[in-house]
């Protein structure tokens, strides 16, 4: 376990450092540096601007110095926003998206979950019919539809009432995380229950069922500590690539809602071609989905001991 | 037990003990039945193929030009009324005057009333009030929404600075609605007061002899005369808010997104197949490095690959870009249909026809080509037929952040863009594109559903 555990962690350094060395010979590689986007300069102040960034060095140099401040946790400086660090922007912006997008898979886990045992208890009948059709509406309506569909519903409900029940958009307290987040695990919501209902499905009929019922176990029980438990299962595995879907969605509704968060930045400093925010924020987010998998790969050999870590 | 001659009789040889009632069937003929039995994707097939003639064939049936603007009609719902009424040419106004009326000092009153000279139309709406006491001047403002709830006066038109004049002609962008305009009196130094007296007036939709023949409403041989009734170019899905036909932009915004759509899965399907059974087939140390790079691939972000690409195929800043969303996609996505068929391959390698073909002398690309590809080929639908969907999503998400598919050029996630701005007045704009990428998403989600039953029996989904 511990072994594994090590083995797993390494690979992941070693991805991040293999996305981190990618991103940058692939921002090298393009003609041209981040400083010609500037207006005409005279030589002097160009041979000047080129020193402060690092960029008059050598590019074997350059990779181990970036690669070296990354390792130490320096991601260096925005280019666009006058002696702001990278470091800086992320701790301040990261804080808003983890929040939203924590809230997404909680929401997306358990609404997933608990849709999914209901579709597979009514099997065919009204409530099972009428889940599975949202399902397949929640898969195929894009987030961004969700996202104004969502704002719009807001305006009406806030009109309706004649007082602001959850703000139609911003940041700041518990009623304005609330509507965002679950527009943002909605997709990954309606995922989550076809998935969790196809597992369901199959532990009903299984043997270990039929024993605990014939043996006259209340239904509650069953339900609880036979059915439940083991149809979760394939739904901890693709929890991991849900977090990174919920993730790269979460700029879009940051930007609808108008929320604060790292993805909302990240689109911004893409459409400034900020160099340095955007290799930061990639590298950053890389080695954060790396370890949220590795996380719940770990989680998922302790939770089925069926499976075993090596 | 006797014996007898009879006994070493011999046994009369049944023929045909058993006969293959029915011809037997392919794999492809059995899937192809099972597909057919299943209802729900046998209407998504008809649906894509819907979709697909809707997109050859549509613009060939439908020639109305995707980016000429039609001004009389902006942002007009399907089902508009597109009656206009001919008027006379445009005759300058004079406007009203009125003698600056002393008043007894105290606050800035609102003008006592407010109303519309002559016939309120899309070319102008001309509105005369009388003059406040003490007036220095006035303010017009002109509002959608009606003034009275919250007293928000809506957009300033402009002002009068000169106390005699008591009139204001509108001819700004005027759309046949109700409008509420609203005029404030401003004292001598151009501050406002606080009242406003307001009127609604109901603008109808008017257009010259002139327009219409330029239009092609008309013949140039017909005579039209003033006040009589003319009907518009017809928008069966209405205008968009600068007045381009709706159904001509889906269409052709149709062959934007699925051609992203369609093309770039079938590109890394085909690289994920090469890759894939490469790795799958030379095993061993190959096939371990080969996969370690596809892992680190994986892990890639998608959105700075496609800025690095649009930068490489040096597209400015409000540019097209759809080859480089096409290159990220195909760079970044092959890897997950490379492990897949590499899986698959590995598993095929085993079988005992691969053993048998090659010891009838098969050379190794006959055996991948002819043997382990073939088999694969189920699996690698059933993927392509997934992939289609995740690729129209990332063309529309990236239209919308504004780094796919720039204006004018139509494609499903830029009109949902441009109609999401105007969603609470027009919401038609956002409705149908959306409705589109809902639509084709289901139907490939569906059928890639019904594939899957049909064409692998491991894949089965329990239903």
């Amino acid at each position: 376990m511990l072994m594994y555990t090590l083995k797993r962690l390494l690979q992941g350094v070693v991805t991040v450092w293999f996305i981190a060395t990618a991103t940058f010979f692939a921002m090298h590689a393009v003609p041209g540096n981040p400083l010609t986007n500037e207006k005409a300069v005279s030589p002097k102040i160009w041979a000047e601007l080129q020193k402060r960034y690092g960029l008059d060095k050598p590019l074997l140099e350059q990779y181990g110095l970036y690669i070296k401040n990354m390792a130490s946790g320096d991601f260096g400086v925005s280019y666009t926003q006058q002696n702001r660090q990278v470091n800086d922007i992320i701790t301040e912006h990261f804080k808003v998206s983890a929040t939203l997008g924590i809230l997404a898979v909680v929401f997306a886990a358990f609404g997933g979950i608990l849709w999914g045992a209901l579709t597979a208890m009514y099997r065919n009948r009204a409530p099972d019919i009428v889940i599975v059709f949202l399902v397949i509406l929640g898969i195929s309506v894009p987030g961004f539809v969700f996202a104004a569909f969502g704002q719009l519903s807001l305006v009406k409900v806030n009109d309706w009432l004649g007082f602001t029940l959850f703000p139609v958009a911003g940041w700041g307290t518990v009623q304005h995380m609330i509507v965002p987040s679950m527009v943002l695990g909605l997709g990954t919501m309606a995922f989550l229950t076809r998935l969790m209902r196809s597992s369901m499905l199959e532990i009903v009929n299984s043997d270990f069922v039929r024993t605990a019922r014939s043996k006259g176990l209340p239904m509650t029980r069953i339900f609880r500590k036979h059915e439940l438990r083991n149809a979760i299962l394939p739904v901890i595995t693709v929890l991991g690539p849900s977090i990174a879907a919920i993730t790269t969605g979460g700029f879009v509704v940051e930007l609808v809602f108008a929320i604060p968060g790292l993805g909302r930045y990240f689109v911004q400093a893409v459409q400034q071609l900020d160099y340095t925010v955007i290799m930061g924020t990639t590298v950053f987010y890389g080695a954060f989905l790396v370890f949220m998998v590795i996380a719940v790969d770990l989680l998922y050999g302790m939770v089925d001991p069926r499976v075993r870590l090596e | 037990m006797t014996t007898n001659a009879l006994s070493f009789e011999p046994v009369r040889v049944e023929r045909e003990v058993e006969t293959i009632s029915r011809p037997s069937l392919s794999y492809w003929q059995d899937a192809w039945l099972r597909l057919k039995a299943n209802t729900r994707a046998i209407v998504s097939l008809y649906l894509v193929i819907g979709l697909l003639l809707f997109t050859v064939f549509g613009p060939w049936l439908w020639q109305v030009d995707s980016s000429a603007q039609d001004l009389d009609q902006i942002s007009a719902p399907p089902g508009a009324e597109r009656a206009v009424t001919v008027v006379d040419e445009y005759r300058p106004w004079q406007g009203a005057t009125a003698t600056p009326v002393a008043g007894a000092g105290g606050e800035l009153q609102a003008p006592a009333s407010l109303s519309v000279a002559g016939d309120a139309t899309t070319r102008a709406v001309r509105l005369q009030w009388s003059a406040a006491p003490d007036a220095g001047g006035y303010r017009i403002y002109r509002s959608i929404f009606d003034t009275a709830p919250d007293g928000a006066l809506g957009l300033p038109l402009g002002d009068v600075l000169d106390p005699t004049t008591v009139s204001f002609e509108d001819r700004l962008d005027l759309q046949p609605l109700t409008y509420h305009y609203s005029v404030v009196t401003l004292d001598d130094r151009g501050r406002e007061a606080t009242g406003y007296t307001s009127v609604p007036v109901e603008v109808t939709r008017v257009i010259t002899a002139a327009q219409a023949h330029a239009k092609g409403l008309i013949d140039s041989a017909d005579v039209v005369r003033p006040g009589d009734v003319l009907k518009l170019q017809m928008h069966p899905l209405g205008t968009d808010y600068l007045g381009r036909d709706m159904l001509a932009r889906l269409m052709h915004g149709a062959r934007v997104s699925l051609f992203i759509g369609i093309v770039a899965p079938f590109a890394f399907v085909l690289v994920g197949i090469f890759y894939g059974s490469v790795a799958g087939f030379m095993g061993g140390r190959v096939d371990q490095l080969l996969m370690r790079f596809a892992d680190f691939v994986v892990a890639l972000p998608f959105l700075l690959f496609m800025i690095l690409f649009r930068i490489l195929f040096n597209v400015q800043p409000g540019d097209n870009s759809i080859l480089p969303m096409m290159v990220a996609m195909v760079v970044l996505s092959w890897p997950a249909v490379a492990r897949l068929v590499r899986g698959q391959i590995l598993q095929i390698r085993e079988e005992g026809y691969i053993g048998a073909s090659r010891l009838l002398g098969a050379k190794t690309n006959y055996l991948v080509l002819r043997h382990m590809i073939p088999n694969t080929m189920g699996v690698i639908l059933v993927t392509l037929t997934f992939a289609v969907p995740s690729a129209i999503f990332t063309e529309a998400f990236l239209s919308f952040i504004g780094m796919g598919v720039a204006p004018p050029t139509p494609s499903w996630g830029s009109m949902c863009n441009e109609g999401l701005k105007t969603m609470l007045t027009t919401p038609h704009e956002l409705i149908f594109p959306a409705a589109f990428i809902s639509i084709t998403v289901l139907a490939f989600n569906l059928l890639g559903d019904g594939l899957r039953d049909a064409l692998d029996a491991r894949m089965r989904a329990t239903e």
